[in-house]
């Protein structure tokens, strides 16, 4: 009844997220925003209100000092490999078709219904509640190559794929293959701006990028895995309590996550 | 001096009286209108909703009013198709409340979606995939099915039924209702499973996921049956409810009895299955998520004490009610169990829609509860004035209770 396919795809773009080198700054939140053309709130207090394509969780193994720890963790959209959203979308606003297995989602189709964002289970979906106001002097700093949209729609990262089309575009320029991007060519703003280098990104199934073997490390894990969406956003971290929080399945000590967790 | 568009041989009240009541409904459906003018000016911002919570009062309310409006697809099916006479003194009520709950979903369906002017995309870019393209879909056919079955009845006003032309449309689509009532009864069913759909296929939820025959057929026909066992019994309460507001009698206790009967009748074939399915749901697809039965309800407002009301409460009890005929037959208890019923159902419905998108999954995220705000509430209310306005006029001057001239001689 799912009718939905999981479609395989040759090139499949993908993140690994280093928990032990992201310090929590916020500097991929900032660089999303700016790179998406995310208008500030005039309130944003209420964070359930406010657009974070992505957005920096924390985490804590709940231990008292001096055992206590906290991580810091980036979610962007998974870009799930079975999408929760696409299928039960009823205006095909939202769709996993294009070679490199990114969810798309198309604004001017979309009508709002939020129907994807009650199928998402990571929060990657927002609504846009109001109309993007850009303050005097910040509509000249603009990215001239992302789509402002209307209020009334519902957005999410798309890891920023007109960076993705323009790193195309340029491989065509230069004599290059568009469809067998260097690793590094094709970067969100996201990963580009980490200092600590904590977001590596890629073509998961490329050998020659990086995240093909980071994907595949001991200590990569992906989010609620139990639930079979097959994220193409991984996670990296030595520590075991920071992998046991990925998965509901782990965090219980239920029997089944053994070969994944510890 | 509205005396004259009155059905034949039956009393109203003075039309100042009348007038009065209609200010007093008006005044709760501008409040309401005001609101909803206000969301499509300002986007729904300003309602009680959010990014955790995208769906709430209002999603709730429409899967609600549409089993509570199941009445009118059931009863046609009864009594068009399987020819149960005696249900004719009810069906005209079942149209009108049907017709009432649909086009009151309709209505508040455009100012839920973020980009009402879009609406139309549902037909013109379908998603077969979708289970909300479904619904979409058969819910208008079906409300138009409805306004199909609601006219004869208006053009059998006293005035409107004396010109010719009108006289013979409603008696040649009377003679046709037959086939209406089939189509109903097939778009209706298809979505009232699909609403259930809506929820059971959500990969990513598992207080709502059914897998393999859990959703296929199981979850699509316990939304079937709910609504039936909701909506016959609907009917009888708003029947009785007027009853007690106009001080007079409209449809004899023997047919109401026998519309008990048949909600009662589909509500334990329907909370039977129910329970089994939430035994299979807790013990088998819940453990293979990694999540327990405890991590699906947090503190009084996600608390279990909501299922446990929905399913023995308003579920159990009151199908053992209704299918007891000693019970059934008491007007005290049959209301009472058509209450708790009904009540019953729309929690279910809410559970569906809120608590499942409540329950935070990502193990490191955190509980965040929902209420809705004054312009969800005002605008739901809105619906319920819209309900009460067509009610009255309805009775006022259309033939809708064969029963009544006779009854209070």
């Amino acid at each position: 009844m799912h009718g939905h396919v999981e479609r395989e795809f040759k090139i499949t773009w993908g993140m690994v997220i280093d928990l032990d080198k992201c310090t929590g700054c916020g500097a991929c939140m900032t660089a999303c925003q700016v790179e998406n053309n995310i208008a500030p709130m005039l309130d944003a207090s209420n964070k359930l209100r406010t657009l974070s394509w992505l957005l920096v969780f924390e985490m804590s193994n709940k231990k008292a000092a001096p055992d206590a720890e906290i991580a810091y963790l980036p979610r962007p959209c998974m870009q799930c490999g079975n999408p929760a959203c696409v299928p039960v979308c009823p205006v095909v606003a939202t769709d996993k078709n294009e070679e490199g297995g990114i969810v798309s989602q198309i604004y001017p189709r979309c009508i709002g219904c939020r129907y994807c964002m009650a199928a998402c289970p990571y929060h990657a979906r927002y609504f846009n509640w109001e109309d993007p106001i850009f303050p005097k002097g910040m509509e000249k700093a603009l990215s001239p190559n992302t789509s402002t949209r209307p209020r009334g729609v519902v957005e999410k990262c798309n890891f920023c794929h007109t960076r993705f089309v323009q790193a195309k575009d340029k491989a065509r320029q230069t004599g290059g293959n568009p469809d067998a991007l260097p690793d590094g060519a094709y970067m969100p703003a996201c990963a580009e701006v980490c200092p600590t280098g904590a977001i590596s990104f890629g073509d998961l199934k490329n050998p020659e990028h990086k995240v093909h073997e980071l994907a595949k490390g001991k200590n990569a894990f992906r989010l609620l895995e139990k639930l079979e969406l097959h994220p193409q956003v991984y996670y990296v971290s030595k520590r075991e309590w920071v992998r046991k929080l990925g998965d509901n399945y782990a965090a219980t000590g239920k029997p089944g996550a053994e070969k994944k967790h510890s | 001096m509205d005396r004259a568009l009155f059905p034949d041989g039956v009393e109203r009240c003075s039309f100042g009286k009348f007038a009065l009541w209609m200010v007093f409904i008006l005044a709760f459906f501008l409040f309401g209108l005001y609101a909803m003018l206000l969301i499509f000016a300002k986007g729904i911002v300003v309602t009680g909703l959010d990014n955790y919570f995208g769906f709430g009062l209002w999603i709730t309310f429409d899967l609600a009013v549409i089993a509570l409006g199941a009445g009118a697809f059931f009863t046609g099916l009864l009594k068009y198709i399987l020819k149960i006479d005696q249900l004719k003194n009810i069906i005209n009520l079942t149209v009108i409340v049907g017709f009432i709950c649909y086009s009151g979903a309709m209505l508040v369906l455009t100012m839920d979606i973020g980009q009402p002017i879009r609406a139309w995309f549902g037909y013109w870019h379908p998603n077969v995939h979708s289970m909300l393209t479904e619904v979409i879909f058969c819910i208008t056919c079906y409300c138009l099915v409805l306004v199909i079955e609601f006219v004869p009845l208006v053009l059998e006003q006293k005035q409107l039924n004396k010109i010719p032309f009108l006289h013979h449309l409603a008696h040649n689509m009377h003679v046709n209702m037959a086939l209406f009532a089939g189509i109903g009864a097939f778009l209706s069913t298809f979505h009232q499973g699909s609403l259930g759909g809506m929820y059971g296929v959500l990969i990513g939820r598992p207080y709502a996921l059914r897998e393999g025959f859990f959703i296929w057929p199981w979850t699509f026909f316990l939304f079937v049956l709910s609504a039936v066992g909701c909506g016959p019994i609907f009917t009888v309460l708003v029947c009785t409810f007027m009853e007690k507001l106009t001080g007079r009698k409209l449809v004899d206790f023997k047919t109401k009895a026998l519309m008990g009967k048949i909600a009662g009748t589909m509500l334990t074939v329907y909370i039977f299955f129910k329970i089994l399915d939430t035994w299979a749901w807790a013990n088998n697809y819940l453990p293979s998520t990694g999540m327990t039965f405890d991590q699906m309800f947090y503190g009084i407002i996600y608390g279990k004490w909501l299922m446990f009301t929905e399913i023995i409460l308003c579920g159990v009890v009151p199908a053992i009610m209704l299918i007891t005929p000693s019970i059934r037959n008491n007007p005290t208890m049959l209301y009472t169990a058509g209450i708790l019923d009904c009540i019953g159902i729309s929690l279910n419905r809410y559970l569906f829609t809120v608590q499942t998108i409540a329950i935070p999954l990502l193990p490191f995220d955190s509980w965040h509860t929902y209420a809705p705000n004054w312009a969800e509430w005002a605008t739901s209310g809105m619906i319920v004035a819209y309900g009460f306005l067509v009610m009255s006029l309805s009775y006022r001057y259309l033939p809708v209770f064969p029963q009544e001239r006779g009854m209070n001689r």
